[in-house]
């Protein structure tokens, strides 16, 4: 129980925050350099993946490693959905953070991992309350949107967001007894529902992921109701990626000041260049419900 | 009396909480016009050091915010907010805010699989219950920072006139003891 509290607390401390992927150490010091509150390692970001197709796996141990040694901050690793043993590798390299995740091929086509029979906190995709709430149960320390990774298309981060807040908002307004046919309805336990028709938002923090590209985007996504961002290829996969890291910490802390972002927004250089949403073969987002 | 959180990233909103439940007026400081003069005491949340020392310098926080607690502002950091005070940070040239007579290790008990819970004494408050997340702790204090708290031999809690530190949230208990502690040096500020 009190690992569970402490797990939930360090991702009240990210909140706030921008969360970038990176591939090399010396990535993960420009990520840390340019403000970021925690780094995900892993081999390939999502667009590469994507572009890479085939099977994706968790990432190399040592190369994980390696960006542990370059930086302070906190350190998440992805591995796949259901694949016990590659979390529990991650765990035993003293990991901060696991992604239980849809970026990479999923292990289980049918169970996620039993979360609450590890030690290290897990953070995990949702595109609704009912994907949120199941994965808390399982012992989720931190939810994220899917979005759709490797794109550059905010569109489906968008909503999913949107979705999550109008369900619990829903929630929120619903009389005690409706609650018992609401947690049925989502699949969720009646327990999880009752928190958040109680406190009006989820159990655990919630950051938006999947296609954020621009300041703007980070923006939009904490006045939809996001707690932090979470950046992948956006930022390595654009022309100048200090400069547009360094705007995007800046555009999450002043997302409320569009005299700001307009500044921000200035001269950034290339954004990745992205692909549509109609334009993809693979939805990662249909991975693991 | 009104109190500022700095709000540039981290765990601002529950320490706004505990504040509220105290009856004193809580405003979030994100940006250089919000550090109004009738703020009485400000507190600095939990977070990465790292993000909120850069954020303090390029919003122009830093400076105003520095010298206030030099004037003699009540400040309250944990975590994160702890180490943007203290003077030396072990093995890093990085100095922040540097107000605070004390070197500070910052992840000091390992990553987050070595983050705990415990309870200790508080000086002044009592047994408290402690929550360590990648947590610093001082390795030593000079002249005028008096310890509060140790845990295992390590100084978790220290007070410099005008400034109280923390390596754990309070914050993320129920426990309104410590910022009740805050809120009395404020008032003693105010008087004296």
């Amino acid at each position: 129980m009190a690992r569970e509290q402490i797990n939930k607390n360090l991702a009240q401390m990210l909140k706030g925050g921008v969360i970038m992927d990176v591939t090399t150490p010396e990535q993960a010091k420009i990520a840390e350099a340019a403000g970021a509150c925690a780094v995900m390692a892993l081999e390939r970001i999502p667009a590469d993946i994507r572009a890479a197709g085939g099977v994706s796996r968790m990432s190399d141990p040592k190369m994980i490693k390696g960006i542990q040694q370059a930086v302070s901050i906190p350190v998440m690793a992805k591995c796949r959905i259901g694949h016990i043993a590659e979390a529990q590798i991650l765990q035993a390299i003293d990991i901060d953070f696991i992604d239980e995740s849809e970026v990479l091929s999923p292990a289980d086509d049918v169970y996620h991992i039993d979360k609450k029979k590890f030690n290290a906190p897990f953070v995990c995709g949702a595109r609704d309350l009912g994907e949120a709430l199941r994965r808390i149960a399982e012992g989720a320390s931190m939810i994220r949107t899917k979005g759709e990774p490797g794109t550059g298309d905010v569109v489906q981060a968008v909503k999913h967001m949107r979705l999550m807040m109008s369900q619990i908002r829903a929630v929120a307004n619903m009389s005690e007894d409706e609650l018992y046919e609401e947690a049925k309805n989502l699949r969720v336990p009646y327990e999880l529902l009752s928190e958040v028709h109680e406190n009006g938002k989820l159990p655990v923090v919630n950051f938006a992921a999947g296609g954020i590209a621009t300041p703007a985007d980070a923006s939009l996504m904490m006045q939809l109701g996001a707690e932090g961002v979470f950046v992948g290829s956006g930022i390595f996969k654009s022309g100048n990626p200090e400069k547009r890291a360094r705007a995007i910490v800046k555009a999450v802390t002043n997302y409320d000041n569009p005299d700001i972002l307009a500044e921000l927004s200035e001269d950034l250089g290339e954004a990745m260049v992205g692909i549509n949403e109609q334009e993809i073969q693979l939805l990662m987002a249909e991975r693991g419900k | 009396m009104k109190i500022g959180v700095l709000a540039l990233q981290g765990a601002f909103i529950e320490h706004e909480i505990m504040l509220s439940k105290l009856g004193v007026t809580v405003c979030e400081i994100r940006r250089l016009s919000q550090f109004t003069d009738d703020i009485d005491g400000l507190v600095l949340p939990g977070g990465e050091s790292t993000v909120q020392g850069k954020l303090l310098h390029e919003v122009g926080l830093f400076e105003p915010i520095k010298t206030a607690i030099e004037k003699g502002m009540p400040v309250f950091g944990t975590c994160a907010g702890m180490i943007l005070l203290a003077k030396k940070i072990c093995g890093d040239e990085t100095v922040h805010l540097g107000v605070l007579n004390a070197t500070v290790k910052r992840n000091a008990y390992g990553r987050q699989l070595s983050s705990f819970v415990t309870e200790g004494d508080f000086k002044g408050v009592g047994k408290v219950t402690m929550t360590f997340i990648r947590a610093p702790y001082f390795e030593s204090v000079d002249d005028g920072a008096e310890v509060l708290s140790t845990i295992g031999g390590n100084i978790v809690a220290v007070r410099q006139n005008n400034i109280l530190a923390t390596s754990f949230h309070p914050e993320c208990t129920d426990d309104l003891r410590v910022h009740e502690y805050f809120i009395n040096m404020v008032k003693g500020c105010k008087r004296g």
